[in-house]
């Protein structure tokens, strides 16, 4: 594929986005009141979305198992709990995560291409994302060059986009805007346009390494930029956001937005994932009060 | 896995709303408002019994149940009140010190702030609304007008200067069953602060929030006759209009009343104010922020039902976009919510009256009937009660009745355009003038547009966009005044 001369021409279309709407938009989802069997309900699909993320230098081969146990098994006290969707880590710890969850059905995450910052070479940011996919990664996320993004080189970023996505074969390809750093919902859509045109099968807030990372605003316009695609071209594209959402309530929020803006396809983990790692806990805690009635100490939910 | 079937072929795609998750009910607690089983007439500060000894049923448009009885008031009870209105503004409210009177202005703001909630449902229960409207925007509005007005009451000279402002009397007030609280609070706020004493009616299938209002009064200890509630249909508005005492009318409703007020009143010297119907245009262009635009004319043309006379109940776009916004109004309006006022998912409530639901449907017809075609997202509505789904009308013309008349209910009518000037001489070919919207990217393009358009309010890229510091009011035959803001208090003054 001849990407460095591929000759595409940048979304010159993507519609503009009033900031002043938008916000007013995400503030109306959390006027949803979700109550009784929809919150359990929605709950549940929350805990089934999250992807578990550790992206620390100081992880080890110990703490990405522990995190794996989790993912497998959030809280056996409580009965009829899903898992999560997927683990997160940095490619060295894909065959670890791999085989700590062999067999449970939770797929391998793996973020690449010189993530968090993406300054790096191309041919750097190849051989990581074939590394983490040939360790076993079922899901690749990676970072597209902002910079080159915010210079004004559009087809440098497509082409980047489609080459990691022919390097990644089976595994689905998550893109991230790292929204925090492109400072304009413009700039939001333009990138989102891109990488959906470029092949990806996800887009993706945040690396959760910026502030601010996920927001209710930047998310509805990337939705809306999925559906936009979705009318366009008949494929459906993912939704990641990630980062910041650490509290039940705002995840209901997430999954109304979700629910009215791309209809009920989307409410399900192939197409909509959360990259959280706090956020677990709190449902879990709010499942639990849901069934006794009572809130549990933090202290009752293993921290891993 | 999901994966390989994520590629439709394009022109089967579509998004599917109603399968899986949905929302329990949330409804706001009934038992939070206090409602007595019968209201009086509120003269001189005190509670009258109805010279007419009749009282009337007010229903509650989602169940049609009963919900309490109010007084009629014949022309004896209008006599009583306004000569309370006279009175009290001879001997107290005329002469007393601006500063004072501010006083119990704010006084009966923050006594609406402290029962928001449970004006809020008493107005979700007698008018249909949603309570997410109800309460996060006609009470907390009603409350900042009060505030607004009573930051003016010391401040006349510097409203205007090197003039002298003096009140006129008694304002009698007529207000319609859309907004009930918020319009009392729009003409009661401005009268008061100005100096001037008030008999209101509040309309007949929505009379309890403004009841609930004289409680607050009452509370507030505002001196007796200062302000005149009394309930009543047509007659009982007739009988304020016509009575020779009255020295300003201010009236919010229809244009067709509007004109018999105005008969009325020629050749006296009332002043008057009527704010009156509406067929607003809402205008996008094709570089418009397109998903905030399909938003904003929803929110235009859906909200509180579509009762609104400034709803954007004319959707022009430009041919280049218009498949594109169709399809987005539709998927917009598969996720509205219509049912019990009373439930915080509510999104679209009760139609307020069998009268109204009766001529909103005859106006569904004359749609159809004239060749437009109609689209109603499939959604259960509630066996008892007024309701009517959100409406789109697509392949309409502009000679159309649908285009042409007031509905005063969730129903649009959308039409192309390619060109400014073809867009701004279709939104100005209409007899009402009182609100607009224009959407578009471009800061020059919202300029040349707002300066062009005949109407009192036009907003850029927003719709419905309310605040006590600006004026509202119509061109042509949506009336003539202006309320709210500095221009409010002109319509209550005579200046020296």
């Amino acid at each position: 594929m001849a990407v460095a001369s591929s000759g595409f021409s940048l979304p010159e279309f993507s519609p503009r986005i009033d900031q002043v709407g938008v916000e007013e938009r995400a503030a109306r989802f959390t006027k949803r009141s979700i109550k009784n069997d929809s919150k359990v309900q929605g709950l549940k699909l929350v805990l089934n979305m999250i992807d578990l993320t550790t992206l620390e230098g100081k992880d080890t081969d110990g703490k990405v198992k522990q995190l794996c146990y989790k993912a497998m098994h959030p809280h056996d006290a409580l009965p009829g709990l899903p898992t999560v969707a997927a683990v997160c880590v940095y490619p060295t710890m894909v065959r670890v995560a791999k085989k700590a969850l062999e067999g449970s059905g939770i797929r391998v995450a793996s973020v690449a291409t010189a993530f968090p910052s993406g300054q790096s070479s191309k041919d750097v940011k190849l051989r990581d994302t074939k590394f983490a996919v040939n360790e076993g990664a079922d899901e690749v996320d990676m970072v597209i060059s902002r910079g080159k993004f915010h210079a004004g080189e559009y087809n440098f970023v497509f082409d980047e986009i489609a080459m990691i996505k022919e390097a990644c074969g089976e595994a689905r390809l998550k893109v991230i805007l790292e929204t925090g750093e492109l400072g304009s919902f413009d700039k939001v859509r333009r990138a989102s346009d891109i990488a959906m045109m470029a092949g990806a099968d996800f887009i993706k807030t945040s690396t959760g390494k910026i502030q601010p990372a996920a927001t209710m605003p930047v998310t509805l316009v990337m939705l809306e930029a999925i559906r936009d695609f979705y009318y366009k071209t008949g494929r459906m594209v993912g939704m990641k956001p990630a980062g910041g959402i650490s509290k039940s309530k705002l995840a209901l929020h997430y999954l109304v937005m979700v629910k009215e803006v791309l209809g009920d396809d989307w409410l399900n983990n192939d197409w909509f994932r959360f990259g959280a790692s706090s956020l677990a806990n709190d449902v879990l805690m709010q499942l639990v009060k849901m069934q006794t009635g009572t809130y549990q100490a933090a202290n009752y939910f293993s921290v891993d | 896995m999901a994966k390989s079937t994520a590629r439709k072929k394009t022109n089967t795609v579509r998004l599917k709303f109603d399968t899986s998750w949905s929302y329990d009910p949330a409804p706001e607690s009934r038992s939070a408002a206090s409602i007595s089983k019968q209201y009086d007439l509120f003269i001189n500060g005190e509670w009258k019994k109805p010279s007419s000894k009749k009282y009337f049923y007010t229903i509650n448009p989602a169940t049609e149940e009963k919900i309490s009885e109010v007084a009629e008031a014949n022309q004896a009870d209008v006599n009583l009140a306004v000569g309370a209105a006279r009175q009290a503004y001879e001997k107290t409210w005329g002469k007393m010190p601006a500063k004072e009177r501010a006083k119990y202005i704010f006084r009966i703001a923050r006594i609406i702030q402290e029962k928001a909630r449970e004006l809020a449902i008493i107005e979700s229960l007698d008018g249909g609304k949603p309570i997410r409207e109800s309460r996060d925007f006609d009470v907390p509005t009603a409350a900042n007008h009060f505030f607004y007005y009573a930051g003016w009451a010391d401040k006349l000279e510097y409203a205007f200067p090197n003039r002298k402002a003096s009140s006129l009397g008694v304002a009698g007030q007529i207000i319609p069953w859309n907004f009930p609280l918020l319009m009392a609070a729009w003409k009661i706020a401005p009268a008061l602060a100005t100096g001037n004493t008030v008999v209101l009616k509040p309309a007949e299938t929505t009379p309890l929030t403004a009841l609930k209002l004289a409680e607050i009064i009452q509370e507030s200890g505002l001196p007796p006759g200062v302000v005149n509630i009394i309930t009543g249909a047509g007659q009982t508005g007739s009988s304020i209009v016509n009575h020779p005492e009255v020295d300003k009318i201010a009236f919010t409703g229809s244009t067709e009343v509007g004109k018999i007020i105005q008969r009325a009143i020629a050749g006296t010297n009332k002043k008057a104010t009527l704010e009156l119907g509406g067929k607003a245009a809402n205008i996008i262009f094709e570089d418009a922020p397109l998903d905030q635009a399909v938003e904003g004319v929803i929110n235009g043309i859906f909200f509180n039902q579509g009762h609104v006379c400034c709803a954007g109940s004319r959707l022009y776009v430009q041919e280049s976009v218009m498949k594109q916004v169709v399809r987005k109004l539709k998927d917009r309006i598969a996720s509205l919510i219509v049912g019990d006022p009373l439930d915080k998912n509510t999104d679209i409530g009760a139609i307020n009256s069998k009268q109204q639901l009766q001529n909103i449907q005859k106006y569904l017809e004359i749609g159809k009937k004239e060749g437009a075609e109609i689209y109603q997202p499939s959604c259960s509505l509630p066996r008892k009660g007024f309701w009517c789904p959100p409406t789109l009308f697509t392949n309409v013309a502009q000679s159309n009745r649908v285009t042409q008349e007031e509905i005063f209910g969730p129903v649009l009518a959308i039409l192309s355009f390619r060109t400014d000037d073809e867009v701004i001489e279709k939104a100005n070919n209409s007899p009402y003038g009182l609100s607009a919207g224009v959407w578009t990217d471009k800061g020059s393009r919202i300029f040349n547009m707002t300066r062009r358009m005949r109407a009192g309010v036009v907003w850029a890229n927003t719709f419905n966009k309310f605040d006590p510091a600006s004026p509202f009011g119509g061109y042509k035959e949506s009336g003539f005044g202006r309320e709210g803001g500095l221009h409010g208090l002109l319509p209550y003054v005579n200046l020296k």
